[in-house]
């Protein structure tokens, strides 16, 4: 493994590149007629331009990627998050075409791409799951299964993720019309009409575990981010560790993490995401089988380089770390800065990003792909930057972050800064006592 | 006889349907009401929809389907009474 081809944009595809010339491999960026100015282009050492402004004809062409690869010599690839991380056919053709997938197994992420299967697995291997049904069902079999296990609860398409595809029923009526619904927009958006039921839990918090798993059968975890602050179940601000956990639930959580990642000889990084109720008590969501966008939380605290360990596995090498060597070193929290406007229902807010000053000085990390004069184009995320902050606890790093959005200046678009200033100073954030719904609720009491 | 324009209130990619499968939300000729949906805009992963603002008959549109907007760009002309 020499040239690595990183089939994303963005802060993404910045992060690969950097874990790339730190290990001394070639990069290639990849861009769409509408990045042709982008920091990835330019920080790559070489580039090819994969086609016309839309993802599915671009960054989503299987083809167009693969060609690229071809004609730039590139002899393995790196997907980054979103777009094509998560498709099995992609990490396929990639090794049918002689590249190496940065990432899982293909057989692992049809797996965990199948949310259904994925929770069956995770049951055989005595995870908790929340009580739901047994894989896919059919409308008898939800309105018998919701009537067993009691509302509300979530319909969740089969072949969906990142909190997209997902409704909740209140009663037998709602569940009736959101089974017809769900299965034709499931259909629409996946093609895949395949539904399953879960039990809705009020207040539960989001907890992700990070795992990392090499070709030689060893297999880490390092720790745990807290995800709850969302909004319409995209996360806004992550950090590590949660304070939520205890040490036995985070033993026990852990364990639990392991022990799905082992059911599928799981290789390379990935997330197991569990909810975790008020009493305690935790449960299997899915498996995220790439890198996240708030790993740098976990890097923060742990020391570890996700990227380069992603690379390292890639190439064969055994996991660099063992995992009586992870502890975590204080605290970090991430926050997303978006080009939306917080007040206007964080409406899109792409264009040309006319000044920028980033913050710095003890323990921030920015993770961004933007620049004065860049423009953010509407086709894709709204993600312009990742600030990340470390402290020695909790409290000084939530004092960085308040300092470091204060020093942090975007002109020309409306970003989610003032969004997470105003969040920091909220009571509840301060003592990490929040849960899932707890922005939803904020923004209706608003 | 005088002629209105729905504008686009985003910038983005212009959708005359909900989704590929679904029929259009108006066309030419149709009469429209304000508050009446007219088409969507795609931009960041979202999609908003775009209201008339104006009762009237619709006399054309002036972008295509899966057409790239501006903010405040024309998409349909309207003919008033």
């Amino acid at each position: 493994m020499q040239k690595v081809l990183v089939a994303n944009r963005g802060e993404i595809a910045l992060r690969v590149i950097r874990a790339c010339r730190e290990l001394g491999l070639a990069s290639v960026g990849v861009y769409s007629t509408a990045d042709q100015e982008a920091l990835h282009v330019r920080r790559a050492d070489e580039a090819v331009c994969i086609g016309p402004p839309h993802a599915r004809e671009s960054y989503l062409n299987m083809e167009a990627i693969l060609q690229a690869a071809r004609q730039s010599g590139a002899d393995a690839v790196h997907p980054g998050y979103g777009f094509l991380a998560e498709n099995a056919a992609f990490a396929a053709a990639c090794r049918d075409n002689g590249l190496v997938f940065v990432g899982p197994r293909p057989e692992s992420i049809e797996v965990m791409g199948d949310k259904a299967r994925a929770r069956q697995l995770a049951a055989s291997a005595g995870a908790p799951t929340i009580p739901g049904t047994e894989g896919k069902a059919s409308l008898e079999e939800a309105l018998d299964v919701a009537a067993e296990i009691g509302y509300p609860v979530l319909i969740k398409a089969a072949a969906g993720g990142g909190g997209r595809g997902i409704r909740a029923a209140r009663d037998e009526t709602e569940l009736a019309e959101h089974v017809a619904q769900a299965a034709m927009e499931a259909d629409a958006a996946f093609g895949d009409a395949s539904l399953y039921l879960e039990k809705l839990l009020v207040d539960a918090r989001h907890v992700e575990v990070q795992v990392l798993g090499d070709a030689h059968g060893n297999l880490v975890h390092l720790f745990e981010r807290e995800c709850s602050l969302q909004r319409r179940r995209q996360k806004l601000l992550e950090e590590s560790p949660s304070t939520a956990l205890d040490a036995e639930t985070r033993a026990a959580m852990t364990e639990a993490a392991l022990r799905i990642a082992r059911a599928v000889n799981y290789e390379n990084a990935g997330t197991i995401e569990f909810l975790l109720d008020g009493g305690g008590a935790f449960y299997f969501i899915e498996m995220n089988t790439r890198i996240q966008v708030e790993h740098p939380v976990t890097e923060l605290v742990t020391g570890v380089d996700l990227v380069k360990e992603q690379l390292r596995i890639a190439r064969g090498e055994p996991l660099g770390v063992r995992q009586d060597e992870l502890e975590v070193d204080g605290a970090a929290i991430e926050v997303r800065v978006n080009a939306e406007d917080p007040e206007r229902s964080f409406l899109p807010s792409p264009g040309e990003i006319t000044a920028l000053e980033l913050p710095g000085g003890p323990g921030v990390r920015v993770d961004s792909a933007a620049f004065a004069g860049y423009h953010v184009p509407p086709f894709y995320d709204s993600l312009v930057a990742k600030l990340i902050c470390w402290g020695r606890d909790r409290e000084e790093a939530i004092a960085r972050t308040r300092r470091a959005l204060a020093e942090f200046v975007v002109e020309g678009i409306k970003t989610t800064i003032p969004f997470h200033l105003e969040l920091l100073a909220d009571p509840a954030v301060q003592t990490g006592d929040y849960h899932v719904e707890f922005l939803e609720r904020r923004t209706m009491a608003v | 006889m005088s002629e209105r324009t729905i504008k686009s209130p985003l910038p983005g990619t212009f959708y005359r349907r909900a989704n590929p499968q679904a029929e259009p939300y108006v066309s030419e000729g149709d009469e429209v009401a304000p508050g009446d949906v007219v088409g969507l805009v795609e931009i960041m992963k979202t999609f908003h929809e775009i209201q008339s603002d104006a009762a009237g008959r619709i006399a054309r549109f002036l972008v295509e389907n899966s057409e790239l907007v501006d903010a405040g760009q024309d998409i349909i002309a309207l003919a008033g009474d």
